[in-house]
């Protein structure tokens, strides 16, 4: 089957701005989403995914403006996140110009949100993002717990049970992170991306841990994920997307030739 | 010449913000792209471009409330015409989704499900994401777009058309399936041309230069 493995960008949207420092050589400003948004097009990029940081909900329509800008040059799918909690949240992002939303911390507090959003939009607009953290003692059968607040809250709920659950009610992907990798660069959290993946019937996009290229061909050998999310060493100049299909495709991966 | 119009025709099914922007983008000062569910309009215009997205039945339900059936069969038989995802599922006979569902038979054929299974492997439906459009034959809209290019997909049924020489492009994923139809003044794709960065961006210039011809 030659579908091909996604390489997906993940952009920190502060008020407008993109966050975390990119860096690209060539760009006049490193904080504006469209040029950024352009230039991983260029590159290559399958997909863009937008997370929404912005603290205030005031602020939120600056996110569907940035969307609608976004949309107008770049033609591939963008998806986002953060902020997500009601239908109209929904609607307003995908008629900005977004392809699917991330719903995350509304899923947990109320699953039938996310029934309800695949029902009214169609599952393949609503990605589920799933926070997840290891509770198991190192000799025992692995588990996992989703965590909210940036993985500070515990909320007893199996990962892979509750990524089984949102699929069920409608989720058209799992978008899973692994808080104990996030931001560590040892790569993913490989048995618990192999976990989600075997368990559910829709496409898995695994985040969080990502500091070479070899993580990114573990994810989807080892870790069996549909697509790979990363957002430091792309942002950092570390890699580009180029290189990183260069190296997957190396690496026995089908990646999207450009 | 005059500015020509293409016409998006919008049966409330999804959003169609995407390819009209995408059209907008190629079609530059060259024609107008016009959004639209008056049938006036639709049938003043120069070329057609047929989206859809959801469930089999909503659309056609969508279809025949608006009476825009009536109106894509009219301007199928002369001018210029682009189906794109479900608006080449609904140009068929018959689909297999919502325990079946009536189409506009305008292409015999039926349109069916992903088997869950491809051989030991579990196919994850829906199909979603980058895969090779291999074409088939020769086509004015694959000009400049290299055979088995990369187009974006979403969507977990696929047709079957009666004659297998209306395909002009196929896809694999479990089974080879069709993946672009053309017959006289129409063409119609599964994937998603609006999303499909250069590949699709060139399918629909290419679709604003076309005469119609195959």
């Amino acid at each position: 089957m030659p579908l091909a493995k996604r390489i997906i960008p993940c952009l920190d949207v502060d008020n407008g701005r993109v966050v975390k420092g990119v860096r690209f050589v060539e760009i006049r400003d490193a904080g504006d989403p469209v040029e950024i948004a352009r230039r991983y097009d260029e590159e290559g990029a399958d997909e863009i995914t937008f997370l929404d940081i912005t603290a205030s909900s005031d602020d939120r329509e600056t996110m569907v403006h940035v969307v609608e800008a976004v949309a107008e040059t770049v033609f591939i799918p963008l998806t986002v996140g953060g902020g997500i909690r009601e239908i109209k949240d929904i609607r307003r992002m995908l008629n900005a110009g977004a392809d699917k939303v991330a719903i995350n911390t509304a899923a947990v507090f109320n699953p039938d949100f996310v029934s309800e959003a695949s029902d009214k939009v169609g599952s393949q607009c609503i990605v589920v993002a799933i926070d997840a953290k290891r509770v198991s003692t190192t000799d025992a059968e692995p588990r996992w717990e989703i965590f909210t607040h940036g993985g500070r809250k515990p909320t007893g709920l199996d990962a892979v049970e509750w990524a089984r659950e949102m699929t069920r009610r409608g989720a058209g992907e799992i978008l899973l992170t692994s808080m104990d990798r996030d931001g560590t660069q040892q790569g993913f959290d490989l048995e618990l991306t192999r976990s989600i993946s075997d368990a559910v019937p829709v496409p898995v996009i695994a985040s969080g841990g990502v500091g070479t290229l070899q993580h990114l061909v573990d994810g989807v050998t080892t870790g069996k994920a549909d697509a790979v999310l990363a957002a430091s060493i792309f942002h950092f100049g570390v890699y580009s997307i180029g290189e990183a299909k260069q190296y997957m495709a190396a690496h026995g991966v089908d990646v999207r030739s450009t | 010449m005059a500015r020509q119009t293409v016409a998006v025709i919008d049966y409330g099914m999804g959003n169609l913000r995407s390819v009209l922007k995408a059209l907008e983008h190629v079609a530059d000062t060259q024609a107008r792209i016009l959004l639209t569910a008056d049938p006036k309009q639709i049938a003043n215009a120069d070329r057609i471009v047929f989206p859809g997205q959801g469930a089999a039945r909503d659309c056609m339900r969508a279809l025949r409330s608006t009476q825009i059936d009536a109106v894509v069969r009219d301007t199928l038989q002369s001018k210029p015409f682009l189906g794109v995802c479900m608006g080449l599922q609904v140009l068929m006979s018959f689909s297999e989704e919502n325990e079946g569902t009536e189409l506009l038979g305008i292409l015999p054929g039926n349109v069916q499900r992903f088997p869950e299974r491809f051989h030991e492997q579990r196919l994850k439906v829906p199909h979603m994401g980058w895969n090779n459009v291999y074409q088939v034959r020769p086509h004015p809209l694959f000009k400049d777009i290299h055979d088995g290019s990369y187009f974006y997909f979403v969507h977990s049924y696929y047709v079957v058309p009666e004659d297998p020489t209306l395909t002009v492009g196929v896809t694999e994923y479990g089974v080879r399936f069709t993946s672009a139809i053309a017959r006289d003044n129409l063409f119609a794709i599964q994937c998603h041309p609006e999303k499909s960065s250069h590949a699709g961006l060139q399918l629909l210039k290419n679709f604003i230069n076309w005469d119609g011809q195959s």
